[in-house]
């Protein structure tokens, strides 16, 4: 599924809608840890990682394993630096008011069954 | 390309949290450019990545040099102390040695070396405490599925 439509479904918010071609990255699956090292080991190539860290050193993270982009949970906002860094490395960052739990239920049904339910 | 050798070295200081994944993501390119395979850059890029949060968060700073020929790559990380008093603890998944404030950032996960030595075909690691904590790993560069 494309990141529009994931966007779209789910209202998220974009932070950096300067990556281009955001719109169309490929949204496989996702992963959900708040532990750098577990989603190192846990995330997989064009999965949205959904956490509610959103400190600098999460897009180093992202980067590395190639994630379709993070989802900052709970209202949460990223400060400047890392919404630049993120931009600057080519890393969306989302965001949602809902919690990790809730969020990643209806990203669970729209990525398994195309609706939210 | 393929037939000369690339070296590549990098300091990494103690504390450095906005410059971590500077020399891993480095790296990353400089293998890509030299025609290493995707799979085998990922391996590499994450040993890298771990090794310099290591060095980050919990030595007095250290260095990271990765080499590569048509064979293999090697990642040597290097730091000068404090070392690791309980190695074999250090290895366990899920033993961490963070402070509350590194927790707080998602570190401590306790899956460090266990992901770098997941992701490396020799992973050896030498630690004296009072002196510091030597690295050696090497990946291999074989066909996916030569390495199943």
């Amino acid at each position: 599924m494309k990141l529009s439509e994931v966007v779209k479904a789910l209202e998220l918010k974009v932070f950096n809608p300067e990556v281009e071609g955001w719109e169309m990255i490929e949204v496989t699956w996702g992963y959900t840890s708040d532990l750098l090292s577990d989603v190192i080991a846990g995330l997989s190539k064009d999965e949205l990682w959904i956490t509610i860290q959103r400190h600098l050193n999460v897009i180093a993270v992202a980067k590395l394993k190639d994630a379709a982009g993070i989802v900052i949970t709970k209202g949460f906002v990223p400060d400047e630096a890392t919404i630049k860094k993120a931009t600057e490395e080519g890393v969306v960052l989302l965001g949602t008011e809902l919690n990790s739990f809730e969020f990643c239920g209806k990203l669970y049904n729209l990525l398994r069954y195309g609706e939210i339910k | 390309m393929d037939s000369e050798k690339i070296r590549l070295v990098y300091r990494i200081k103690p504390m450095d949290l906005a410059n971590a994944g500077v020399a891993s993501s480095h790296v990353k390119i400089e293998l890509q450019r030299y025609g290493i395979e995707e799979d085998v850059v990922k391996r590499v890029g994450i040993i890298c990545f771990e090794a310099e949060m290591n060095m980050i968060l919990y030595s007095v700073g250290g260095k990271l040099k990765v080499e590569a020929n048509s064979d293999a790559v090697e990642i040597f990380a290097e730091d000068n102390g404090p070392g690791i008093e309980d190695l074999e603890k250090a290895m366990q998944p899920g033993y961490s040695t963070a402070p509350p404030w590194a927790q707080d950032y998602g570190f401590g996960a306790g899956m460090g070396f266990p992901n770098m030595k997941q992701n490396s075909d020799v992973f050896e690691v030498e630690s004296t405490p009072g002196v510091g904590t030597k690295i050696h790993a090497i990946v291999y560069r074989r066909k996916r599925d030569e390495t199943k």
